[in-house]
């Protein structure tokens, strides 16, 4: 199953192409627009309803493609319609997480349902890799219901930290090693340092 | 010429303050105080870039660093930003239309006004650490377990005074506009309103597509005040959220400091949420794009001295940026579970999507205007505009991308939205086009004087480009790998990003204090402070007569 290490890498690798290819063709018209050869040229109204055409195409081909390629983004909008295997919840208050045990067991490929309900302020809840990455994230904002579903295709131990600022009493809240995935045939290579 | 007469007396004589006008003293008093506040602010950026890579001592102290998170981003945005941009349209507005500005008086009020504001909002974080950053996420600013309500009241009133200066300067603005003059012909309102809107491009389009002669030959309004009017609509709204807010963050402050404090749970915290991006986000998407939209093509006009391309599209294009701009909110919302999927996918996918084809538009516009008229000198204006054009080219798409929900649920408060997105988006795409304004600006408002040095003013703009888009590249590295924003880290993660970022940060701190040297060179120590004297000419005209501007002190 894709997970967030695979899709950052190709939003790494599509995004540095696209700026590289801006910078050149800056670079490019700088040059050409100073050149003292070569004539004025006028664009034909043809060419930019083309060029607005591919911006719209752009723009929406965009959610298209990470809707059907993303796992996570079906689910999400699912998540109403699918009977979790297992609930996770979790409260955060006085800018601690409190968990439901010392470490959070869940099954491979099952439908976990992370409930995390805020007591007071605004925070955040993101589930950490070993070596400091993000499986995922949402808001855990006090009044309001904080469910993400999510499934796990690869063993892996998470951290799971407040991905969101709430005061400077907040900024080391985190409970290490909180999260064990099992059962997968594939381990997650930078959540494997503390599995048992 | 000496160095130390230089920059006393300014290069080649300097800058004759005795003979500006009052308009041309009222924008650049506003130019140079926002110039003096990116300077801070760019410090205060130095100094947390540097924490990121050995401690800094005081800044180990999250209060204290959260302090400068806070304040950071209020002296770039309004002190900075707002500054520069309503002290150039205040002079732009009336000279576009040959017209007198509405009030002199007002458009000082207005720089004032939002620079103590800024410098009150920086004291509430200097002096008592009040800490909720710029976002002000229910409760947290009224969390007087961490903050300090005198803090609160220092900072929030800093706020109001912004916006009430940007409501003055919104009024000024439109007074400007639409109101008639000593000795100006009565322009009737109609055409006005419509071409303030767009309206008059969108009906050229469909009258010339059903084969009838243009609904309007000669727009009322030329294309850069359009820009300027429909940003002001944005930015009075967005004034009036933030107002709202900052209100009712009062109310729990006083009454805190009165010894009643009052129950925060009594606000929805996700519907304020709604309430305050719908507002702030005026800023970024509505104001800071159509603001800018309008400045290129500006620009583009006058370097090429052509009309500009598609000029009913653009018209009509401003207008589709008022409905996006109203109704994208939402993308500041995907990480919040509670906000319904539907508004997610309308608001903050797909209408946010439309900001590609609308700046997509504003930016082939004005390469195709420029084109047209090559070739040209490569002037520091023309420069800057490219940098600015190729600024927002790189960081508009990065927030397209931040705002899919995939996406964004890897994304969302990671190093990502601050480098690549914003720091991109303000350090090269806006700065780099506010920049080139000033340059194209400099010897109408200064009545001539010359650069001292084009080789501080190339040391810059290279400064600021490698600097800014290194930054953020760096920055966006590092998100790659799981850094977040609005944290610290102490134990020497993203070491690699942070010291390369640290270098790209001293760069455009370097860029900047070259920036400020030529024109304290230029203009001179004295000219400089003669600009916050008062004006010696007793004219609503805005430039002087060639007698007036040899007046002496």
């Amino acid at each position: 199953m894709t997970d967030s290490v695979e899709v950052l890498g190709m939003l790494k690798m599509v995004y540095t192409i696209y700026c590289l290819a801006a910078i050149s063709l800056m670079a490019w018209f700088g040059r050409g627009l100073a050149a003292p050869d070569g004539q004025p040229r006028l664009v034909k109204p043809s060419t930019f309803y083309g060029f607005v055409g591919a911006l719209v195409f752009v723009g929406v081909a965009i959610h298209i493609f990470t809707f059907n390629q993303i796992p996570w983004v079906k689910i999400d909008f699912k998540r109403d319609n699918i009977t979790p295997d297992q609930i996770v919840k979790i409260t955060a208050k006085d800018h601690k997480f409190i968990l439901p045990s010392e470490r959070i067991v869940a099954q491979c490929n099952k439908y976990i349902l992370f409930d995390v309900e805020s007591k007071d302020l605004t925070y955040g809840f993101g589930l950490i890799r070993q070596n400091g990455s993000m499986v995922m994230q949402m808001q855990v904002v006090p009044g309001s219901p904080n469910q993400l579903m999510w499934q796990f295709g690869k063993n892996g131990v998470y951290s799971i930290k407040s991905t969101e600022y709430s005061g400077p009493k907040g900024v080391f809240m985190e409970v290490k090693n909180a999260f064990e995935v099992t059962g997968c045939s594939e381990n997650d290579k930078y959540s494997m340092l503390e599995v048992k | 010429m000496g160095f130390v007469d230089t920059l006393v007396n300014g290069h080649k004589g300097g800058l004759n303050s005795a003979g500006l006008t009052p308009t041309q003293k009222v924008t650049l008093r506003a130019v140079i105080m926002g110039v003096l506040f990116y300077g801070l602010s760019a410090l205060e950026g130095m100094m947390m870039r540097a924490n990121a890579v050995v401690r800094v001592p005081g800044l180990e102290d999250p209060k204290h660093y959260f302090a400068v998170l806070t304040v950071h981003p209020i002296l770039g945005i309004f002190g900075s930003t707002y500054l520069i941009i309503f002290g150039a349209f205040t002079f732009l507005v009336p000279y576009l239309m040959k017209k007198q500005l509405y009030s002199i008086k007002l458009a000082n009020a207005t720089w004032m006004l939002i620079a103590s504001g800024a410098i009150s909002a920086w004291l509430g974080g200097f002096l008592y650490y009040y800490a909720p950053l710029y976002t002000l996420y229910w409760p947290l600013p009224v969390d007087f377990k961490q903050f300090n309500a005198w803090g609160g009241l220092v900072f929030i009133l800093g706020i109001a005074l912004i916006m009430v200066g940007t409501i003055g300067f919104i009024y000024n603005i439109f007074a400007t506009v639409f109101l008639t003059g000593e000795n100006e012909e009565k322009v009737p309102l109609k055409p006005m309103l419509l071409s303030a809107m767009g309206i008059d491009g969108l009906l050229n389009i469909i009258y010339k597509m059903s084969g009838r002669e243009p609904y309007a030959k000669e727009p009322a309004m030329s294309l850069p005040v359009v820009a300027i009017v429909r940003g002001s609509i944005d930015a009075f709204l967005d004034a009036v959220v933030i107002l709202i807010c900052g209100i009712l963050i009062l109310v729990y402050v006083v009454a805190d400091l009165s010894g009643v404090p009052l129950d925060y749970t009594s606000v929805n915290a996700l519907l304020y949420k709604n309430f305050f991006w719908w507002g702030f986000d005026l800023i970024a998407d509505g104001l800071v794009l159509i603001y800018v939209a309008g400045t290129w093509y500006l620009l583009a006009m006058m370097i090429s001295g052509k009309k500009l391309f598609m000029q009913n599209i653009a018209r009509a294009a401003l207008l589709l940026e008022l409905v996006v701009s109203w109704f994208v909110w939402s993308h500041h919302l995907l990480a919040d579970q509670g906000q319904p999927n539907m508004m997610k996918l309308v608001s903050g996918e797909m209408v946010t999507a439309f900001e590609l084809v609308t700046q997509g538009i504003a930016v082939f516009i004005t390469l195709v205007t420029l084109w047209s008229a090559k070739p040209l000198k490569m002037t520091m204006e023309l420069k800057c505009l490219l940098a600015g054009l190729l600024g927002f080219m790189l960081a508009v798409p990065a927030g397209i991308l931040q705002a899919d929900m995939g996406l964004n649920r890897i994304l969302h408060n990671t190093q990502w939205i601050v480098g690549p997105h914003v720091h991109v988006a303000i350090l090269v795409g806006l700065s780099m086009t506010l920049y080139s304004a000033i340059y194209i600006l400099w010897p109408i408002l200064t009545n001539g004087v010359e650069l001292w040095s084009t080789k501080l003013a190339n040391f810059h703009f290279w400064g600021q480009l490698i600097g800014g888009i290194g930054m953020g590249a760096f920055m966006g590295m590092a998100s790659m790998d799981g850094m977040l924003r609005r944290t610290m880290y102490v134990n020497g993660e993203y070491q690699t990003y942070m010291i390369l970022a640290g270098l790209c940060g001293l760069l455009l701190l370097a860029a900047y204090a070259a920036y400020l040297f030529n024109i304290v060179m230029s203009i001179g120590i004295q000219g400089l402070i003669g600009i916050f004297t008062p004006s010696k000419l007793k004219t609503k005209e805005l430039l002087p007569t060639p007698e007036q501007a040899t007046t002496t002190a």
